[in-house]
């Protein structure tokens, strides 16, 4: 629970103890998408102040600009913060830095690839400019793989076949 | 939409110039409205989708622009359509497919282009163009692809996209003229490289850039002064139907 006493300043930028646990709970929150994954997994949470007792400011960054999960993302934050006693949860959506793929971390590629989405592909060229290495298929683990599409059930995928297995999946492209 | 989740941050103080701001936030909003019409009506499954996910890019977009100068419901669905500042070329109606990857083309090419001139500066407009430009990215390769498919397909299809390409081409003129508090950005020293991307794109596709005018003689204005062709009243009148009638309205 959040003590009524004043928080101890940050030193120096440092998040505090209290900081840190918040964070871990916000962190922890999943994906409304991909609830594989976590929003710290993501790499969509950006920051959190305590800025007075019982007052939070989190920092949430887009995936895409018109992302429509950015709502429930704040709405299942402001939960988790309320279910831990913070009275006053607000989450500001931040574009800068634009959010790549490659904020997502190891544990959240392959908890994606488990899923049985094939995760991005880590920094190149950039752009959709074809990276010459290859998309493995999260089922079968060839790389003999095909796009179907470049935009699939989400503006974050694109919908691939594998020819070895004939099926379908997504892939979460990249965005560098 | 909730202004709670609207971008907060900008990457220098001072006012947003609403003039460049209703530009670049109309032309996404309308361009947006206008793909999400084939939503149940694409020639396949995969395109439905992706021309969705395109418009939620847009909306996207639109929708930070906009709520950096008003209310962002207010300014999409109680405005006249005089008060719009969007170009033309982004309001024409979808056509068949050709005319809607037309359109895309020629709009994608230049919103890049602008996106990524924003992007390097400090102004208002750099945090989204920053985020946009990647998005905007793939709208363009989808566009190209699309062009190079059709393009170099058919006869039919050959056909089909040089007419649209013909077709849209008087509304290209606009996209170059001046936009007031665009962070000193001159959308007409973009021209050479649109035209050399559109110009490359169409040889590949056995297609030529149009040689007629690019924009009509007899305009009385354009999108940016708030003169719109005949259609885009009708497509307003059906994008803010729904608001108009039930003001407040939620889901």
């Amino acid at each position: 629970m959040v003590t009524g006493s004043v928080p101890p300043p940050r030193a120096a930028g440092r998040p505090t103890p209290l900081e840190e646990r918040l964070r871990a709970l916000a962190g922890a929150v999943p994906d409304p998408e991909l609830p594989v994954i976590s929003l710290e997994e993501l790499g969509v949470l950006r920051d959190l102040r305590v800025t007075a007792p019982g007052r939070v400011e989190v920092d949430l960054t887009p995936t895409y600009t018109g992302c429509p999960a950015v709502e429930a993302m704040s709405a299942d934050i402001e939960r988790a913060l309320h279910a831990e006693g913070v009275a006053d949860v607000e989450v500001r959506t931040v574009l800068s830095p634009p959010w790549t793929t490659d904020a997502i971390s190891a544990e959240g590629r392959r908890k994606l690839a488990e899923h049985g989405v094939a995760p991005p592909r880590p920094s190149g060229p950039g752009g959709p400019v074809p990276v010459q290495l290859a998309i493995r298929c999260p089922h079968c683990g060839s790389t003999d793989t095909t796009l179907l599409s470049r935009f699939s059930s989400t503006a974050c995928k694109a919908l691939r076949r594998c020819d070895a297995c004939r099926e379908p999946f997504d892939h979460f492209k990249e965005l560098h | 939409m909730t202004p709670a989740t609207t971008p907060t941050t900008r990457a220098s103080a001072g006012p947003v110039p609403v003039p460049a701001a209703l530009a670049l936030g109309d032309d996404a909003l309308v361009l947006a409205h206008r793909l999400g019409e084939w939503a149940g009506s694409a020639p396949v499954l995969e395109e439905e989708v992706a021309l969705a996910n395109i418009a939620l890019d847009l909306l996207g977009q639109a929708r930070t622009l906009l709520s950096l100068v008003g209310d962002e419901d207010e300014l999409a669905y109680l405005r006249e359509e005089r008060a719009f500042r969007n170009v033309q070329l982004v309001e024409r109606p979808n056509g068949d497919f050709a005319h809607t990857i037309a359109r895309q083309l020629y709009f994608s090419a230049y919103q890049y282009l602008l996106y990524a001139r924003l992007a390097e500066g400090d102004g208002p407009f750099a945090p989204l163009a920053a985020k946009a430009v990647k998005e905007v990215a793939y709208h363009l390769d989808h566009a190209e692809h699309w062009t190079l498919r059709l393009g170099d397909g058919t006869p039919e299809s050959h056909e089909r996209m040089r007419r649209a390409l013909d077709a849209l081409w008087r509304y290209t003129d606009e996209l170059f003229r001046p936009v007031e508090g665009l962070d000193g950005v001159d959308p007409a020293a973009l021209r050479e490289a649109w035209t050399d991307r559109v110009g490359g794109t169409l040889r590949q596709a056995t297609l030529e850039l149009p040689t007629g005018p690019a924009s009509d003689a007899w305009t009385a204005g354009g999108g940016r002064q708030g003169v719109h062709t005949e259609p885009f009243g009708r497509m307003l009148a059906e994008m803010q139907h729904l608001h108009r009638s039930h003001p407040g309205a939620s889901w």
